[in-house]
């Protein structure tokens, strides 16, 4: 234990803030603006003063109800430190983005600092009960700030998030009991333990017979949902397209990623030979996201679905990679392979993070400047008015494109390198992901951007100063991680390498 | 050829000036970076800025050169390299760097030659375009971009600035992004070179995971040498390929795309809505020559273990697809009206050779012809910018005409690049580079099939430029508004470009085959005789007959008489249906647009039909189902049990309730479902923990 908790800390801070907002009537943004610097400011500090060796650090347990295993049990490594980083980035830009609610502010940005703290919590929780409790309570504020300040269908589709993903909740949480009930342990590390030696499954069978495999089925039913695996997708679309803009940039930024996350430090290490053992049937849901995901945004018209299903493709990378290095692996070569890959998916969920946020953030000021018009063919011509706007979202889009000397490019090249040789067939046929993807966002690009501006938007306003000087450091991220990895992956890489330690396939 | 028993060394100590080639394309890269920041009204700070980042890369391109010439005469055969590594993964670095080889070398100077005139020439053709600096900008990012592929000594970094050049070349052809037809001629530009460079990543992941290196040379240690290069060479993979063949396959898609390969090459002609300068550098002399340069990088890949002029797989598909791109282009370039769509096909069939040659004969061969192509081709490209300048934006070669008046320097600068391209023999660049490929295919092993296309297309090419220059230069003049000779600013450059069209030939003859000797790392020496050979005596009979032919039946059919405007062409009138289908392209656009493009469009809509209703349905009557069973529970509840719980979740709803204006009734049903499920894991957790 450090002499600061400061993972607690960083928890309780926008809990703290949202109170505070809830009351502060007009202030209210920048009371969640301020709150959300200082967690971006202590996240970062979590993020610098990892251990050296890639393990778990800045721990801090204490009994709970041990009789019953639970656990206020906390830690990072940089899988998880770094997802607390992008949770206060993307937090700190929805706030930003949040010009446009005049309607209860003081309710709304209550929510957004709850829902950051729920998230802080998500990633630095090691025991379950403790986990699944910020997993779930985060689903309430997204669930109203959707329903409350929402789209016109935002009521069927903020029921849909709840309900879709709550349904995989219950999966996970019936296949978590059942652990409980064999092991007497919740703790994901002595779980993981447990998993390698091969202990965990013989407790499995002896309390409940051969039913592992549909245990682990149950937990990624979970996930399934949140990240989400088509077919378990759609209440996505609905819900990012219904959420308001800044909203959308929380869901799609950090919310997702706790799917990710939880294959990665619930899924993979607890039941990974199980995993193993479903991995073609699973490689296969994981191209068909990457693939149908990229082609079902062809034939959308509204900008925000085209993002949401661009999402769904981009996290789709995230899955192949995480389903293709399940399974044994020998020799020097197999053990890169599979570092290659896992490192490209960690980058991956964080630079997804930070250019889906980023897209959203563009829509919403293009609404600000439409009164909410998005539709695809609805624009036409807008770089004559707007250069700045047109040049920085172009580079925005063809990050997400995954053009080299951008974020993305790097994440994606050390996922099709690690899944590669792990398994060609699935490799080979997802790069027609990146042919797809590319060929959408060039004609978002052109249909916006290109050809003559009709006279409606001959006036169109560019960004002004405070909106270039605010995409100026996301911009600034996404180049240097496209050019200078090393930066964050240094500090990957000794936790890749720790994490597939432990892991059994 | 002559080849002597001279043994070369290899030089592998890294000289200053290779510690510094990093900074050739960089500097470019930092002067596009500068030029963006610049606002609209700071033309000259723009123009000067690009100009001088690219002097100075020349300049260093020079050093770079007599460095490895220097190497050369003293019998060193020079491959320097500087690495670093990127990323490290697991135990495992990922290592970037560059190299000083004689390759690199030639290719430097060329870039940043052709690049630094076409800068000088942009100056004056783009002069009234507002968006000044932009262009400039976009100008100097492609040339970095460019220079960092010629240096790259990592197959990683060649793609990532290989991309990077295809993003400027998207960027520049929708330059005018106004008209519709340039956005659209943007993306299929970058989408079909995208097509080839999946199969490009793909190779590049293969070869990495394979080799465990993406660097080319570090040495013995690298991916085209020494212990991975005889792996990959004993691997083997599918179709009787090895691993090395079947990586250089893939990665030869790439090349194929960028260089407008068939059944690659659609997007090329479209690429001529880009300003003329543009097309002058990007879409004739390098970036579409960068696909040969891939290949000649990754030539041992290709060679698959077979001696100097074998034949491999991997090279007779190099070769098939070379010679069939040199005729298809050729032909469609026969009936075409557009000047730059004239010689964008012939650009497409050239390409077509410089594969071939590959193919056939080795790195030399092609290569010689990408440079001696470079210079004729740009000034073509340079010439047909001054006469559409000249003649007022007009493009269509049927309202010219009798221009050699109006515009003589534009018309006599025109000529030479024009005889340079048909390989009309002894006096012209291209005539060395060119006719060396045909000669060497008639020796190829494999097939002589090539032989005779690419013969039959160097007919061709001489008949349609003669047929160019009679529309334009000679008959009447068919415009509105009398044309201009072009300033001097644009002038001059290409009476640079032309002195080289004329010169570069020296480098490759037969007698002094240079430029082979110093690509080989061989030693080169004067031997007049070879011209008295046979061999060569035969391929200047050969290559007069072919050139004389051309220009014969084309000066025949056109030459003083061109056609008015609305009047059918020559073939036309002879072979109707022939012609409409060389104008129209040999439908191949329209063949991509009833296929692949339908089946996407189609599969799109497709793949959202079965989210909404297939995939949506399911959860429907899932989420129907739910809410029956949860209507029983309330009934149950209500009825039956009526206690505490009940009454619990009234009070969760009622607080949902005051927070919102929910009135959805299923919403407190979900909730109190979870409410059901915490009670559920409650009873159970204590049960558990009693047992």
């Amino acid at each position: 234990m450090n002499g600061i908790h400061i993972l607690t800390l960083l928890t309780v801070l926008p809990l703290i803030g949202a109170v505070i907002a809830l009351f502060a009537g007009k202030h209210a943004r920048g009371v969640a603006m301020i709150t959300a610097l200082f967690c971006l400011v202590v996240s970062l500090l979590i993020w610098v003063r990892l251990p050296a060796g890639g393990g778990i650090g800045m721990v801090e347990r204490v009994a709970w109800a041990p009789s019953i295993g639970f656990e206020y049990y906390l830690g990072v490594d940089a899988l998880g430190a770094l997802m607390l980083v992008l949770s206060a980035i993307v937090t700190l830009m929805s706030v930003d983005a949040s010009h446009r609610v005049h309607h209860q502010p003081g309710l709304y940005y209550c929510f957004v600092l709850a829902l950051e703290s729920f998230l802080f919590g998500s990633f630095t929780a090691l025991n379950f009960f403790h986990w699944f409790l910020f997993w779930e309570l985060s689903l309430i504020p997204a669930f109203f700030l959707i329903k409350l300040w929402g789209g016109p269908r935002r009521g069927p589709a903020a029921t849909q998030f709840l309900i879709y993903t709550m349904a995989g909740s219950v999966a996970l949480l019936v296949a978590f009991l059942a652990v409980f009930l064999s092991t007497g342990s919740m703790d994901f590390i002595q779980l993981t333990a447990m998993a390698q030696s091969g202990a965990l499954e013989q407790a499995i069978t002896a309390h409940l017979g051969p039913v592992s495999l549909w245990l682990a089925i149950g937990v990624l039913a979970g996930f399934a949902v949140k990240v989400p695996i088509i077919p378990f997708h759609t209440w996505l679309p609905a819900t990012y397209s219904e959420a308001p803009s800044p909203v959308t940039m929380l869901l799609t930024g950090a919310m997702s990623k706790m799917g990710v996350y939880g294959l990665l430090r619930i899924a993979l290490p607890i039941f990974g030979v199980q995993i193993a053992e479903m991995r073609a049937p699973l490689l296969v849901l994981a191209v068909a996201t990457v693939v149908l995901g990229a082609w079902a945004a062809v034939a959308q018209k509204d900008l925000k679905r085209i993002f949401a299903y661009s999402s769904v493709n981009h996290l789709g990378y995230c899955l192949l990679a995480i389903f293709a290095l399940a399974v044994p692996v020998y020799g020097v070569a197999g053990h890169t392979n599979q570092a290659a890959a896992l490192n490209g998916v960690i980058l991956q969920m964080f630079n997804h993070g930070i250019t889906a946020a980023a897209l959203f953030w563009f829509v919403a000021m293009i609404q600000l400047r439409t009164g909410g018009i998005r539709g695809l063919n609805d624009f036409g011509g807008l770089r004559k008015p707007a250069p700045v706007l047109a040049g920085l979202m172009g580079i925005v889009l063809f990050s997400s494109l995954g053009l080299p000397g951008l974020n993305n490019f790097v994440s994606e090249f050390l996922i099709f390198r690690g899944s590669f040789p792990l398994n060609w067939v699935a490799a080979s046929v997802s790069v027609l992901g990146l042919l797809i993807t590319a060929a959408v966002i060039l004609n978002v690009i052109q249909k916006v951007f290109s050809g003559p501006t009709p006279e409606r938007w001959a006036s169109f306003p560019d960004l002004h100063h405070s909106e270039r000087l605010a995409l100026a450091p996301i911009i600034g991220i996404m180049l240097l991680i496209g050019l200078v990895p090393q930066l964050l992956l240094s500090t990957i890489n000794p936790t890749v390498v720790n994490l597939l330690a432990h892991w059994r396939f | 050829m002559i080849q002597e028993a001279v043994s070369f060394t290899p030089q592998f100590a890294v000289a200053p000036v290779t510690k510094i080639l990093w900074l050739i394309p960089a500097a470019p890269m930092v002067a596009a970076g500068v030029i963006a920041l610049l606002k609209q009204p700071q033309r000259r700070t723009a123009a000067w800025l690009a100009i001088g980042s690219l002097s100075f890369s020349l300049l260093l391109s020079l050093m770079a050169f007599a460095h490895v010439v220097g190497g050369w005469a003293a019998h060193h055969a020079v491959r320097e390299t500087v690495n670093f590594t990127w990323m490290q993964v697991g135990a495992a670095n990922i290592a970037l760097g560059w190299i000083l080889d004689p390759l690199t070398a030639i290719m430097l100077v060329m870039v940043s030659f052709v690049g630094l005139l076409i800068f000088i020439y942009s100056v004056g053709y783009m002069a009234h375009d507002e968006n000044y600096t932009r262009f400039f900008c976009f100008l100097a990012l492609f040339a970095g971009a460019m220079l960092g592929v010629v240096v790259s000594n990592s197959l990683l970094l060649l793609f990532m600035n290989w991309e990077i050049v295809g993003l400027t070349s998207y960027l520049l052809i929708g330059f005018w992004y106004q008209k519709p037809a340039a956005a659209a001629a943007a993306k299929k530009a970058f989408m079909t070179t995208r097509v080839g460079d999946v199969f490009f990543f793909l190779g590049m992941v293969w070869l990495s995971a394979q080799s465990g290196t993406l660097l080319f040379y570090n040495h013995g240690s690298g991916a085209l040498e020494g212990l991975a290069l005889t792996g990959l060479l004993a691997q083997h993979a599918a179709l009787g390929l090895t691993a090395a063949g079947a990586i250089g396959l893939l990665i030869f898609a790439g090349a194929m795309g960028k260089s407008g390969q068939v059944p690659l090459h659609v997007w090329l002609p479209d690429a001529m809505e880009g300003p003329t300068p543009v097309s002058a550098l990007i879409h004739a002399a390098t970036m579409v020559a960068a696909g040969v340069f891939l290949v000649a990088r990754v030539y041992p890949l290709m060679q698959d273990g077979a001696a100097a002029g074998g034949t491999t797989t991997a090279l007779i598909v190099v070769t098939w697809v070379g010679a069939i791109t040199a005729v298809f282009a050729a032909l469609i370039a026969i009936a075409q009206n557009d000047i730059k769509r004239i010689l964008a096909y012939s650009t497409v069939s050239q390409l077509g050779y410089m594969m071939a040659g590959l193919g056939i004969g080795g790195v030399a061969l092609g290569m010689f012809h990408l440079i001696t192509h470079a210079f004729f081709k740009s000034l073509l490209f340079l010439g047909a910018g001054s006469v559409i300048h000249g003649c007022h934006e007009e493009q269509d070669v049927r309202r010219m005409g009798g221009l050699r008046k109006a515009m003589p320097i534009t018309f006599g600068i025109y000529a030479i690049a024009m005889l340079a391209l048909c390989g009309v023999p002894i006096f012209f660049s291209g005539f060395w580079s060119k006719d060396a490929i045909i000669d060497a295919a008639q020796r190829w092993n494999s097939s002589v099939v090539p032989y005779y296309l690419m013969l039959f297309g160097a007919v061709l090419t001489a008949f349609y430029m003669t047929r160019q220059v009679s529309y334009v230069f000679f008959g009447k003049w068919r415009g509105h508004q009398p044309a201009h000779e072009s300033g001097k600013i644009m002038l001059w450059p290409m009476a640079i470009l032309a002195f080289f069209c004329v010169a570069l030939g020296i480098i490759g003859t037969p007698a002094w085959p240079w430029f082979d000797a110093f690509l080989g790392n061989q030693a080169a020496h004067l031997q007049m005789g070879a011209f008295a050979s046979s061999e060569f005596l035969m391929m200047l009979l050969s290559a007069t007959v072919v050139v004389l032919a051309g220009i014969g039946v084309a000066w025949w059919l056109y030459g003083n008489k061109s056609p008015a405007a609305g009047e059918p062409d020559a073939l036309e009138k002879a072979t109707p249906w022939i012609w409409a289908g060389l104008r129209d392209r040999l439908y191949v656009d329209e063949l991509y647009g009833a296929t692949v493009l339908a089946f996407y469009e189609w599969w799109g809509r497709v793949s959202d039909w079965f989210d909404r209703r297939v995939w949506g349905g399911a959860v429907a009557v899932v989420a129907w189902l739910f809410s029956l069973w949860a209507e029983l529970n309330r009934f149950l509840d209500e009825q039956w049990v009526n206690g505490g719980f009940d009454k619990g979740c009234e009070e969760l709803s009622n607080g949902g309730g005051l927070l919102s204006e929910v009135e959805n009734g299923r919403v407190q049903i979900y909730l109190r479902i979870l409410a059901l499920a915490v009670v559920a894991l409650a009873i159970l957790l204590i049960w558990s923990s009693r047992a």
